[in-house]
């Protein structure tokens, strides 16, 4: 290795003689169309979504706004302006309270029992079973079904008089029940429509977060002599919290808007009698579409949409303290997480004080 | 009310649109050229549940007129065609010709400006009280008539037999003749003898007797609402509920429990509109007791029944005002009454041989044609309907509801009600 250590003698290494040989770039259009390009693609490549949904989502929100505050004529698209008249009516209507609390009725009689059963079944096809994928698309199925096949079907198991139910309940000496003319029967009819028709698509969810999870703990729980509960719920339920608060809040959103169900609970289709079954949206539809009146039908959206984000919020707030390690494994809080970062700074200034006292 | 518009249960999955996209090519904008010129055009004409408006039957009229096409959309449910309606009526989309039912009529007559008028001189073609129904304040008509509900009573005579009754229609409506008292009397006797029901629900007699009733909800000259002070209506909710404490079978009509108690034999009686027939038989098809009675408790009443519009707006309105003419002319009414069951509302059409000679197997051969047209000739009380009629009338019947299925008792049920009304408007 004698080589010499002089540079060699380029041009380019003259560099106190002038410029480098390199003149500056032009910047040239061409260029300022590719810095353009690298700026705005990725928006262009997204707007499709976001021009669609202000078209189709943004502005009937904000049109129904404006509806919300008029005494709207639909048919000749005009109104007077009433400010907050509609809401008022609405909210004094006992079919609005009625409503909300159907809503919520069938809301919680569909959501857990359908979560629950959803991580059982879920858990079951985790398994290794025979004919995975059959037992897997099967819990679909139902999902698939026209939601009016399966309200026509379930109304004839909840017929009152002639239903399947009530005739089984019959030879086995119990009275019928009924399902169209007591509020909390008619909610567990509708709810069990509901459950039918989501567990499956809720279980194929939660069956690929399960599926995601390492079977390297699985094996090590198994090597430690946990059985398969213990490997349930020390296992499988923590790691698969992240998609049940996704779970969760789209049920919220979906369990706060239901519809078809109901409406389809019986053959007119307002929600019973005494507002039975009457849910927001069904109410919702029968101002608008049954008497014509879309301020009135406005405001309740409107409502509708409030009530959904106050419950989504504490949903989400609810979900995410009960889930406090989500995405780490250490079992802290964010609080205590943030608590103990807090210590280790301080500590490593105390000691880098403290060195620098020493030295 | 409930109408015809449920009464095909048809849940078929495909919700049918009455979209009139096949029309957006055609309208060249020769519209002004009254009906004479004989530039091709294509016509749509929307219905629902069934007309009876065969490809056959609309080839007809292409043959007379070979530059026309008829497209028919048919939508599976009055109530799609309803809301479809609406929605469109006054701006674009709507077909050449629109079906409405007889319950819209009250907030289509608030848009009778929007409609194409009838033609003065063939305004005297039908029943005089189903044109009155569809003409405005200004004298425009604005529906062409198809078909009415003219209302008779259906009933089983193996039941009325078993309870020691008259079986013989002729009997029977001799038996009926007089006003509801009689007809609830009758009840008592079958009731005592069976210990059954003997008719089906509050809700449909309550029918039967406020159609009766000329201004039952509201006042014709203000439209001010007048139901809860109105002493008829009063009347008639208690004699119903009254009767229905042990004549009722509490059916909620139109219920998967009301058609199959059609074939139990769970009532003995129905209030039964020229419709009715086509949903007993196909409801209770093994069941050979269903016959028809020419008689109506308190004379005639009128339940359902369909009317043809014209859009003002429509690009060929001069050549649809002709179709819809044509189709509910006395001949084409009588073949859509073979075809489908739709009962005619023309004058010329009730005095049709076809249509008097026609029977019905399934009733014991009755002579369907001659039983309605007696009892479309019956009906002398056209009820006024207006803004509210549909509300106040569906919150009535839920209200009948509730008290037959024990949820509340009659005055509580009133009172609510009262206050449900007293927030109409």
């Amino acid at each position: 290795m004698t080589t010499t250590l002089q540079p060699p003698a380029t041009p380019a290494s003259s560099a106190p003689d002038g410029p480098p040989a390199r003149t500056p770039r032009r910047v040239g259009f061409g260029s300022t169309l590719s810095a353009w390009d690298l700026k705005l693609s990725p928006y262009l490549y997204i707007s499709p979504f976001f021009v669609l949904f202000i078209v189709t989502g943004l502005f009937p929100i904000l049109y129904t706004g404006v509806i919300s505050f008029m005494d709207w004529d639909q048919i000749r698209g005009s109104g007077t302006f009433v400010g907050f008249d509609q809401y008022a009516y609405v909210l004094s209507q006992p079919a609005f309270w009625d409503a909300l609390r159907n809503t919520f009725s069938i809301f919680v009689l569909s959501t857990v029992p359908q979560l629950i059963l959803a991580v059982f079944i879920a858990a079951m096809l985790d398994q290794n079973i025979r004919a995975k994928t059959l037992w897997r698309m099967g819990v679909l199925v139902p999902y698939v079904m026209a939601p009016v096949a399966v309200a026509l079907i379930f109304s004839n198991m909840f017929g009152d008089q002639y239903g399947i139910i009530n005739t089984l309940l019959g030879r086995i000496g119990l009275p019928g029940v009924g399902w169209h003319s007591d509020a909390f029967a008619s909610h567990i009819a509708i709810a069990t429509m509901v459950n039918f028709r989501w567990t499956g698509y809720n279980t194929l969810i939660l069956l690929a977060a399960m599926q995601a999870v390492p079977r390297e703990y699985y094996e090590a729980a198994t090597v430690d002599g946990a059985g398969k509960v213990r490997q349930f719920f020390s296992i499988t339920l923590p790691s698969l919290k992240p998609t049940l608060i996704f779970v969760i809040i789209t049920s919220t959103i979906g369990g706060l808007q239901i519809f078809d169900e109901p409406r389809m609970f019986d053959q007119s289709g307002t929600g019973g009698s005494d507002n039975q079954w009457l849910t927001i949206s069904l109410y919702l539809y029968n101002l608008g579409w049954g008497e014509w009146n879309f301020g009135r039908a406005a405001a309740l959206a409107w409502i509708l949409f409030l009530i959904i984000l106050v419950i989504g919020a504490v949903n989400l707030f609810i979900s995410r303290s009960l889930v406090r390690d989500e995405g780490s494994r250490d079992g802290l809080s964010r609080g205590q997480r943030r608590a103990a970062a807090r210590a280790a700074k301080q500590g490593i200034a105390a000691d880098s004080t403290g060195k620098g006292a020493r030295s | 009310m409930k109408s015809r518009a449920l009464r095909r249960v048809a849940l078929a999955a495909a919700v049918a649109s009455t979209s009139a996209l096949v029309l957006a090519g055609c309208s060249g904008g020769g519209g002004a050229a009254a009906g004479s010129s004989d530039e091709e055009i294509t016509l749509t004409v929307a219905t629902f549940n069934d007309f009876g408006y065969t490809d056959e039957l609309l080839a007809a009229y292409t043959a007379e007129h070979p530059n026309v096409k008829i497209v028919h959309n048919r939508a599976a449910k009055s109530n799609d065609a309803r809301a479809n309606y609406f929605q469109k009526l006054g701006k674009s989309g709507l077909a050449d010709i629109e079906a409405i039912e007889v319950d819209w009529l009250p907030e289509v007559m608030k848009y009778s400006d929007l409609l194409a008028p009838v033609p003065d001189d063939l305004k005297d073609r039908w029943l005089d009280w189903k044109s009155k129904a569809a003409t405005d304040p200004s004298g425009n008509l604005i529906g062409y008539g198809t078909d009415i509900g003219p209302e008779a009573i259906c009933y089983r005579a193996d039941l009325f037999e078993a309870a020691g009754l008259p079986t013989d229609p002729a009997e029977v409506a001799a038996a009926l003749t007089g006003d509801w008292s009689t007809y609830f009397a009758m009840g008592d006797t079958y009731v005592a003898a069976t210990g059954k029901p003997f008719f089906d629900s509050a809700g449909s007699v309550y029918q039967g007797m406020i159609n009766q009733v000329e201004a039952a909800y509201e006042n014709p000259e203000t439209g001010e609402i007048t139901a809860t002070t109105n002493p008829d209506v009063k009347k008639i909710y208690t004699e119903t509920l009254d009767a229905s404490k042990t004549q009722s079978a509490h059916f909620e009509q139109w219920s998967t429990d009301w058609y199959a108690g059609m074939a139990n034999g769970a009532f003995a009686t129905l209030s039964c509109p020229g419709w009715m027939l086509t949903q007993i038989e196909g409801n209770a098809p093994e069941v050979a007791g269903w016959k028809i009675a020419d008689v109506f408790p308190n004379g005639g009443g009128n339940w359902g029944g369909s009317y043809l519009t014209v859009p003002a707006n429509g690009a060929h309105v001069a050549e649809a005002q002709a179709l819809a003419d044509w189709l509910t002319s006395p001949e084409q009414q009588v073949k859509f009454f073979q075809q489908a069951g739709t009962f005619p509302s023309q004058v010329e059409a009730l005095k049709a041989p076809e249509l008097l000679d026609s029977t019905n197997a399934y009733f014991g051969d009755a002579p369907i044609g001659q039983i309605f047209t007696n009892r479309a000739q019956a009906v002398s009380v056209t009820p006024f309907k207006g803004e509210y009629y549909f509300q106040v009338n569906d919150a009535m019947q839920k209200a009948l509801t509730r008290v037959e299925s024990n949820t509340q008792d009659a005055k509580t049920s009133w009172d609510q009600w009262v206050s449900q009304v007293d927030a109409i408007g």
